[in-house]
């Protein structure tokens, strides 16, 4: 639970957080309790990988999404760990 | 965010308040709701509040509340978080916890809740029995916020905070962490329905606040990431206002248990409004148009020194409630803001309410 987040980490969804498309938007968002964190298209796959079933590293799920953009892998990892981090520390996602 | 209609420019509302029940267990001092509450008699009925989540969601509402009163005293409590849920509503409760076990938390988790909020009066039982009037209350809200993180959901420890608990802010963040919350909102009592007449008994000093919010601001970096902290400084002591509600008719509707619908909760308390009842008109009529919730949206209503003012998309204006409850009318600035010319009020009821002596409270008893 202490330290900085590393990629042999697993995140998942905390208690009481969903993902939720809203049609009247038009966007994805996570919702928690008396919060809404709305996602664009990189955030929405960034949770999408880190969560997925069954559970995978941050690092296979860096790894996923540098497949599924055709991205350098060193490129985007310190990226999805800042992303992950910062929704850990809001609490929309959980180790 | 797009907007819910080019004609009105008005956005969606994020949250529902639905309070279901004036019903009421607990006897708090510094509850505020109003003084004049709705019989059970006059309670919306199911089939209603079904059709009012299903107009609530259509609307683009995110988040619903079940509140009250206490909510739990509601049998359909069941049957309304599933329809939420069902109509792709985020069902939180807000509750006192003293009518819940195990059992009912489990069935309402299957119905689809993803969040309870749990009041606490004081970490002390005595203390906390004190202000809610209820004896018991404690070990028994200790019990079902465990059941609640048991079950999976999330628990929000609500920390009503005034002169005689104040000094136990750390106490409060402990008991959070000790119950597994994963979140904690510390808020101080606002003095709004029956609160207002509990002020003299219930307003702690500057000193208190003042140590209060060093404690507070201590812990956060710790709490990073294990709880969320919500914060609410108390507004009596304060230079500029909160963004009551997000600003009027701009996030939020409040809908009572006799099915009326209001820009906040404690609306009803400023006179000359009428209120639009979801019996007799459509949410989504009455959220763009209703009398209500245009008279102080948006920034056409205010007076100077808000009209000009450089915050006034930010703050809106304060809060219209306070407005009325401390310089008579609601369509003033909030006293709050030190552009306000009434400003100087504040001083003098911080004076001479503001204080740790003894004054009695005065309960109020609305049984269930």
């Amino acid at each position: 639970m202490t330290g900085a987040l590393g990629e042999e980490d697993r995140v998942r969804l905390a208690p009481g957080v969903m993902l939720r498309q809203d049609r009247v938007r038009n966007h994805w968002q996570l919702l928690g309790p008396e919060r809404v964190l709305i996602l664009d298209e990189v955030a929405l796959e960034v949770v999408r990988a880190a969560t997925a079933q069954p559970p995978v590293t941050v690092g296979a799920a860096i790894g996923a999404l540098a497949t599924q953009f055709d991205a350098p892998r060193d490129e985007i990892a310190a990226d999805v760990l800042e992303v992950l981090a910062d929704m850990i520390a809001k609490g929309f996602l959980t180790r | 965010m797009t907007f819910c209609g080019a004609t009105t420019g008005i956005e969606p509302p994020l949250a529902l308040l639905a309070e279901l029940t004036h019903r009421c267990p607990l006897r708090c001092a510094y509850c505020s709701n109003p003084l004049a509450l709705d019989p059970a008699s006059r309670e919306l009925d199911t089939a209603v509040w079904r059709r009012v989540l299903d107009e609530a969601a259509d609307l683009g509402i995110i988040q619903v509340h079940f509140s009250g009163g206490e909510p739990t005293a509601r049998k359909d409590l069941e049957a309304l978080v599933a329809h939420a849920t069902g109509a792709g509503l985020y069902a939180n409760l807000i509750t006192s916890a003293v009518l819940l076990d195990r059992a009912r938390l489990e069935r309402l988790r299957d119905a689809g809740l993803q969040h309870v909020q749990i009041g606490f009066q004081d970490t002390v039982p005595a203390k906390a029995e004190i202000i809610s009037g209820f004896p018991g209350g404690q070990p028994k809200k200790l019990e079902v916020a465990r059941a609640v993180t048991d079950a999976g959901m999330a628990l929000t420890v609500n920390a009503i905070v005034q002169r005689h608990n104040i000094d136990r802010v750390d106490d409060f963040i402990d008991m959070a962490l000790e119950l597994k919350a994963g979140r904690i909102e510390i808020a101080n009592v606002q003095y709004y329905g029956w609160a207002l007449k509990n002020r003299a008994a219930l307003m702690p000093t500057h000193e208190q606040l003042i140590r209060m919010d060093e404690r507070v601001r201590a812990r956060l970096p710790e709490l990073t990431g294990r709880l969320v902290v919500d914060y609410v400084v108390p507004d009596y002591y304060a230079k500029r206002p909160k963004a009551c509600m997000g600003g009027w008719g701009r996030k939020f509707l409040n809908v009572t248990p006799s099915g009326s619908v209001l820009p906040c909760h404690a609306a009803e308390t400023i006179p000359g409004m009428t209120f639009d009842r979801v019996t007799e008109r459509p949410l989504a009529d009455i959220w763009a148009n209703s009398a209500a919730f245009q008279r102080y949206r948006g920034t056409d209503w205010m007076p100077q020194p808000c009209r000009s003012c450089d915050q006034r998309e930010i703050d809106w204006g304060g809060c219209r409630c306070q407005a009325l409850a401390l310089t008579g009318s609601a369509d003033n600035t909030d006293p709050v803001c030190e552009l306000s010319e009434h400003h100087g009020l504040l001083a003098g009821i911080t004076a001479t309410d503001g204080g740790t002596a003894e004054v009695p409270l005065t309960y109020r008893s609305f049984s269930l």
